[in-house]
């Protein structure tokens, strides 16, 4: 596709499968060929995309479909289960009525609400056992969703502390104002000079970005605003799009007319589906007070925001995989270089920014950069936005200036007895206790804003089990190491906390995790095994207590290789098992 | 002139190239499978896996830059390239006595050039779907790398879209497009390069399995090595066949 025939938003690929899956329940082989030729696309483009996003359904699914999010912090799998029993459904097997259908879905952002769901895309939180009993009931009476409790679907903000960003109001167009007189080369020095670094976890200088994107050779540029927050225990994007979305769309058209874009997408998590409504309300304000659109500001320039809502996929986060996916595409990352700033969206220069990034470049703009570099470290400038959840007992969203240590936000937090924290989500890094003095900042710890608390009682070995498992589902499949090796070091910590592992397979697990993290194509596979490898190196011992024998125990598991025989003769006995 | 260093020795590339052409322009040998000159480079398989300046990087998709110091042949790089032909070995099917290209496959080639002795994983024996549809050519996921050869040389040689990739990690497998699914019902022609390009024995021409006896087939007689190189091309091996 080309710049010429980009679709407007309803007729984009994604939405258009979003609304065959909710009224179909499924997307058919007929449908698939329907929307080819509707969107005139090529048949297997539309077939692969449905096969890529987790979403989407080629079976029929029920008329709820219930996704309970697996996350260690807003999962609750054994709500799942009490739902299952309840309704009697096994898991990913529409019932026979067609009435419901239960699945799992990787963390939904609600980490700071405990416990929650997606049910026909909309987001549950703050469930409970409760809570279980009454949708059951409001399911087989075949309540519309419409009429279930409003109380199930609100989904609070929970900032806990206040820094930066978050601590004063902010009025639409007072930035743009403030940039009016300014050059171009005069706001990418004010950027740059704020010190200000991507917010997603890389930490690549802004300034840098816009200025690359600029001075690519080009007549088309596009500003991409990354808000597929998808790394599990991160939710501070879904805070700022809930409370301050003007700033993040006045960043946006900060950078556009900095570098000279006149398009920009928000590329929203579908998780985040159920913030579309305000959103477009709020796009459609700047558009109606001369903020969006056509000569902004009567400063001469035009800009205007397209959103795109994914539809589950953990590695459209990722900054080239997100530009495919808003071409239509399955989400693979790209070789780079080149990198979007030179070939972006449509191969044409692309700023992508994280939505924190671009809500501080807004601020940055209106106060200077001696405001914003007066808070942080060194190499580290201003707050950053922490989304801290697990075995705490205020969970929510604590901005700090950069440079705060852990045991502060464990203190402020109300954790105590903690065994360790994950730092930036599974891909980040996993901690205990002798580093809790160390400071969230680039230099040190560099995180994107996941911090997942767990206290002595959490089974550390099960929490790092459930990340591989998070990430054999998120893995793209593009490349070998990342496609086979997460499925592999997932089954080889599943043998590990049923207790059939020996020392042999310890070695396996370092063996295959360090191949994955230096041989993979992109970031996911680089740092997807970094909770093993973590593991193994801050907390051996819980891994030689669970090892079943120090020696050899044969791969192949006869007990278990013999249930399908024993569930086909209905024998459950122990004459059974071996 | 432009130059990089493979393994201590000094190759000449030209701007553009990538180090895995101007090692083949060279007479160097990187093992790869999903790269194939005249394609568009990328960088799956990751067998082409490089050490330059102590970073890991493929080959067939790294910009050769002057002066580059590249690490090809290592034990580590040889133990990560047998550990990943492994992978692609359990992750899909691949019973080499009773596949009639055995002999003539690429995986099996490298396999053999890396002294892999065994799959050393677990098998993963996933279930695919067999398109014996077509009257020429056949379709076995099983045996399937998704390297994408065939994806490419449709595209970018024979001028149609008749393969793709769907799916996501390793539920992630090729389909055809055409209406049905089926490649009976797709324009692939038995002469197109899609048809032949395929490293392992995924996509097979009907009814021409055996007529060159195992043992005498190309890579009974030549190494992978030899054949990536151009020195022996897989044309001149038919030839030596007939």
């Amino acid at each position: 596709m080309t710049t010429e025939n980009q679709r407007n938003s309803s007729n984009h690929l994604l939405h258009v499968l979003f609304d065959e899956q909710q009224r179909a329940r499924h997307i058919s082989d007929g449908a698939i060929i329907t929307i080819a030729k509707k969107l005139n696309l090529p048949r297997s483009q539309v077939e692969s995309v449905v096969d890529f996003y987790a979403f989407f359904y080629r079976q029929p699914r029920g008329s709820f479909d219930i996704l309970f999010s697996n996350c260690t912090s807003c999962g609750a799998l054994d709500l799942m289960k009490q739902l299952c029993d309840r309704l009697n459904v096994q898991p990913d097997k529409t019932r026979a009525d067609g009435r419901i259908s239960i699945g799992q879905a990787s963390c939904i952002g609600m980490c700071d609400h405990g416990p929650s769901a997606l049910v026909n895309g909309r987001t549950l939180a703050t469930l409970s056992s409760d809570v279980i009993d009454d949708m059951a009931e409001l399911i087989e009476a075949g309540t519309d969703l419409a009429c279930w409790p409003s109380r199930w679907f609100q989904v609070g903000n929970n900032i806990r502390k206040e820094g930066l960003l978050l601590s004063e109001s902010f009025e639409p167009g007072s930035a743009l104002k403030a940039m009016a007189d300014r050059s171009s080369d005069e706001i990418l020095d004010e950027i740059t000079n704020a010190g200000l670094k991507g917010r997603g976890g890389a930490g690549f200088s802004t300034g840098m970005k816009w200025r690359f994107c600029r001075d690519a050779e080009s007549q088309t540029r596009y500003v991409v605003c990354n808000a597929d927050e998808g790394e599990p225990g991160t939710f501070k994007d879904r805070i700022l799009l809930n409370s301050h979305a003007e700033e993040v769309f006045e960043g946006m058209t900060i950078c556009a007319r900095t570098i000279a874009a006149t398009q920009g997408y928000l590329y929203l998590r579908g998780e985040y589906r159920y913030m579309l409504e305000t959103l477009e309300a709020t796009l459609q304000k700047l558009r109606d007070t001369g903020l969006l659109g056509h000569n902004i500001l009567g400063l001469g320039f035009d800009f205007d925001i397209d959103i795109v809502v994914g539809a589950g996929a953990y590695i459209c986060g990722e900054e080239s995989a997100l530009i495919e996916s808003i071409e239509e595409k399955r989400g693979i990352p790209r070789i780079r270089p080149p990198f979007p700033v030179t070939s972006g969206l449509w191969e044409k220069p692309t700023v992508v920014n994280n939505v924190e990034t671009l809500a501080a470049a807004a601020k940055i703009i209106l106060h200077g950069h001696d405001w914003f570099e007066s808070h942080g470290t060194w190499q580290s400038k201003g707050s950053k936005l922490l989304s801290v959840s697990g075995d705490c007992s205020r969970p929510g969203i604590y901005e700090y200036a950069f440079g705060i240590t852990v045991q502060q936000v464990l203190d402020d937090a109300g954790a105590g007895d903690v065994q360790a924290v994950q730092i930036g989500g599974p891909a980040g890094k996993l901690i205990g206790s002798e580093y809790f003095n160390r400071h969230i900042a680039f230099e040190d710890l560099a995180t994107g804003g996941s911090f997942m608390i767990f206290n002595r009682e959490r089974d550390i070995l099960a929490v790092i089990a459930n990340f591989s498992h998070f990430f054999a589902h998120e893995s793209c499949g593009f490349c070998t190491p990342c496609r086979v090796g997460t499925r592999l070091l997932k089954n080889g910590m599943d043998k590990l906390c049923n207790g059939h592992a020996t020392a042999r397979d310890m070695k396996e697990l370092k063996h295959t995790s360090e191949l994955v993290a230096c041989s993979s194509h992109c970031g996911l596979g680089a740092t997807a095994t970094n909770p093993i490898r973590d593991g193994l190196k801050h907390f051996p011992g819980l891994f030689e207590e669970r090892l079943l024998h120090k020696e050899m125990e044969p791969e192949f598991n006869l007990d278990a290789s013999l249930a399908e025989a024993r569930a086909i003769t209905d024998r459950g006995d122990a004459e059974a098992h071996l | 002139m432009n130059t990089i260093t493979i393994d201590g020795v000094q190759i000449p590339f030209e701007e553009g190239q990538t180090i895995m052409d101007a090692a083949l322009a060279a007479g160097i040998y990187i093992p790869h499978l999903c790269h194939k000159p005249g394609l568009s480079p990328h960088g799956s398989c990751k067998l082409c896996t490089v050490d330059v300046g102590g970073r890991s990087v493929s080959a067939c998709t790294a910009a050769a830059q002057p002066d580059q110091q590249v690490i090809n042949n290592s034990e580590e790089l040889t133990e990560t390239r047998k550990t990943i032909t492994q992978m692609l070995f359990v992750e899909g099917n691949h019973l080499c006595p009773t596949c009639e290209k055995t002999g003539d496959c690429t995986l099996q080639a490298v396999a053999y050039h890396l002294d892999m002795l065994d799959g050393h994983y677990p098998q993963f024996y996933p279930k695919r779907e067999v398109d014996a549809s077509h009257d020429f050519i056949m379709l076995d996921r099983d045996r399937c790398i998704l390297c994408e050869l065939c994806v490419r040389a449709s595209r970018e040689v024979d001028g149609k879209d008749v393969f793709a990739i769907s799916g996501r990690g390793t539920a992630a497998q090729l389909i055809v497009n055409s209406p049905s699914g089926k490649l009976k019902d797709s324009d692939i022609d038995k002469d197109d390069l899609a048809a032949h390009i395929c490293p392992v024995g995924a996509i097979l021409i009907k009814e021409h399995g055996y007529e060159v006896p195992i043992g005498s087939r190309t890579f009974d007689l030549h190494s992978v090595a030899e054949t990536d190189l151009g020195e022996v091309s897989l044309k001149k091996t038919r030839e030596h066949h007939e």
